[in-house]
């Protein structure tokens, strides 16, 4: 990084700190950073988008809708979170390889599953063998992303199903009195009014999912945590910045990360949902209107 | 008998008694079975030991968050938000890496000048206890702080005009209420902590001589048969009817403290996951 880092072991003191922070595998750190918030920028949306439709699901009249609907709002009860976690990245990838193997070699005879082997056809491996490593790190990215997004869509499902049931029913009766069809009840007055029951859960929510990010770790993403037991692993000599187990300070680093982000996101959540419920016939809204000064609203 | 045989070998194992070597090849659904459940124990151990002392601890933080000297409310403050605002998986890394370097820092001072061996700190079934303890502590703290502030302020009033005061007051009336009050919330805490045990083999702390929970077992078996429609559904089932269990306990105590109360103004019975609080 800067001109006198070309020989570290002349350097020392703060000379010496400022070349081993600014190192290779440092920069490659820092931008892990970079991977947590690009998923949960990426898995936020996405779970609220599975919560959503698992909800809307759970509320069909088509039987067997609500059936699959129910089922993927209970997953998460009672289940540990890692133990699917652990499950979706292996039976997505088996699942998205079988699939490809019935689509590309319908002359495949041999057995897929022999004893402890999965083998589908060359052609079907994802990503395939000769691929570059940036796509199978791209692809174990994407694994992840989509198990996050499952398992937090079951979460948000559950969230926003009572947020559904929370909505005052006369409002879902006006709506048909006004002579709505059912479709067009929960388009226009189910889901504009359901997102401010649904905050305090959607709130706790995404601190779960902060808190549950180190988890890509364990999904075989080069995270933050992968590179502070990497970095922080005592060097020796042969390295050019050798030194002894520094893991704890590392980690010390990643907690007050997570301290700060938690906390950031806990202020924003209480402003917005001060925002949120001016206005509604909640509890909190009647308190913000008394509180608001007379006159015209600004 | 069903798995008579696996459930000699492997029905322990995860104390270390039984065969020493896993089974490798061959996997039959019994030793799946048997060896993930005796992996329970682990599971079990943690979550009960954790939950009976937080629940000592989780009072005393409510009880600190709540004092008007700042010298006490603003530890207990402190101690809340370090474990609730940071990833139960870090802290384990932490605090495994803080126990590994202890013996040779801090226990020299602390117990003379050779120092106490702090060894046994660094194992899962210490070391990981102590982390699960003080992260339900400062989940259930602040749970029952937030009923601390919603006990009636006429239990209060009747409480000084029966003269009662200090302890009599506290362990008489404000803190059966505010256990009264917690009480859903806390089933919650302590269904998603019997949860966050799984997290204990796949964090710092490693499992000594393959002796873990149910979860390490399930991915040693993924790994071993490249199968995760088997293990990981076991685990999924053992872990529903811990918690069903968990439920069950927790209402029928939920049921003793609100005994005194007619029937239309009890809670309702928590449902499998009320709401998702942690």
């Amino acid at each position: 990084m800067f001109e006198y880092c070309s020989d570290p072991s002349a350097l020392d003191g703060a000379r010496w700190l400022s070349c081993y922070l600014t190192n290779g595998v440092h920069l490659r750190f820092y931008s892990s950073f970079g991977t947590v918030l690009l998923l949960l920028a990426i898995t936020a949306p996405l779970a609220l988008a599975f919560g959503f439709l698992g909800a809307a699901a759970s509320r069909s009249s088509v039987a067997p809708l609500r059936w699959a609907g129910k089922t993927y709002t209970a997953m998460v009860r009672g289940v540990p979170d890692i133990v699917f976690f652990l499950f979706f990245v292996i039976a997505l990838d088996q699942a998205f390889e079988w699939m490809r193997h019935q689509a590309l070699c319908p002359g495949w005879d041999a057995p897929i599953r022999q004893g402890a082997e999965f083998n589908v056809c060359p052609e079907a491996k994802l990503p395939r063998s000769s691929a570059p490593q940036a796509w199978h790190e791209a692809y174990n990215f994407s694994l992840a992303i989509v198990t996050f997004a499952i398992v937090f869509g079951a979460f948000a499902a559950n969230v926003l199903y009572g947020a559904m049931r929370a909505v005052p029913r006369a409002q879902m009766e006006t709506a048909a009195a006004y002579g709505m069809t059912e479709r067009q009840a929960f388009r226009r007055i189910l889901v504009p009014q359901m997102w401010v029951y649904a905050l305090p859960g959607l709130s706790n929510l995404w601190m779960i999912l902060i808190k549950a990010t180190p988890l890509l770790f364990l999904l075989g993403v080069e995270d933050i945590v992968y590179w502070a037991r990497e970095i922080g692993g005592s060097k020796t000599s042969a390295f050019s910045y050798p030194h002894p187990d520094w893991r704890i300070w590392y980690f010390s680093g990643l907690l007050v990360f997570y301290l700060i982000f938690t906390k950031i996101s806990e202020i924003v959540l209480a402003q917005l949902t001060a925002r949120l419920s001016a206005g509604q016939a909640t509890a909190e809204g009647e308190r913000l209107r008394r509180a608001a000064p007379a006159g015209p609203a600004a | 008998m069903m798995c008579a045989e696996e459930l000699g070998a492997y029905g322990l194992r995860s104390l270390g008694i039984g065969e020493r070597l896993l089974p490798r090849s061959d996997i039959t659904l019994c030793d799946q079975v048997v060896l993930i459940g005796s992996g329970m124990i682990w599971n079990v151990y943690f979550g009960v030991l954790a939950l009976a002392a937080g629940f000592f601890l989780a009072t005393l933080l409510a009880l600190g968050k709540a004092a008007t000297s700042a010298w006490i409310r603003k530890p207990a403050d402190w101690f809340v938000f370090l474990f609730r605002g940071s990833p139960l998986f870090i802290q384990f890394f932490l605090a495994y890496e803080a126990f590994v370097r202890l013996p040779d820092s801090i226990g020299v001072g602390l117990f003379g000048a050779e120092g106490a061996d702090l060894g046994w700190l660094t194992r899962a079934y210490a070391g990981a206890l102590v982390v699960l303890f003080f992260n339900t502590s400062a989940y259930a703290g602040e749970i029952f702080y937030g009923a601390l502030r919603s006990v009636p302020k006429g239990d209060l009033e009747a409480a000084d005009a029966y003269g009662l005061t200090g302890f009599t007051r506290f362990r008489r009336i404000v803190w059966p209420t505010m256990l009264r009050l917690a009480w859903p919330a806390y089933t919650n805490e302590a269904i998603f902590l019997f949860h966050a045990t799984t997290l204990v083999f796949f964090s710092g702390f490693p499992a000594w001589r393959q002796q873990g929970d149910a979860l390490y077992y399930a991915s040693y078996f993924a790994d071993k048969t490249f199968n995760p429609f088997i293990p990981y559904p076991i685990v999924a089932l053992y872990f529903i009817v811990l918690t069903l269990i968990v439920i069950s306990l927790f209402s029928a105590a939920g049921r003793r403290l609100n005994r005194h109360l007619p029937s239309s103004e009890r809670p309702r019975r928590p449902r499998a996951i009320g709401q998702l609080i942690r």
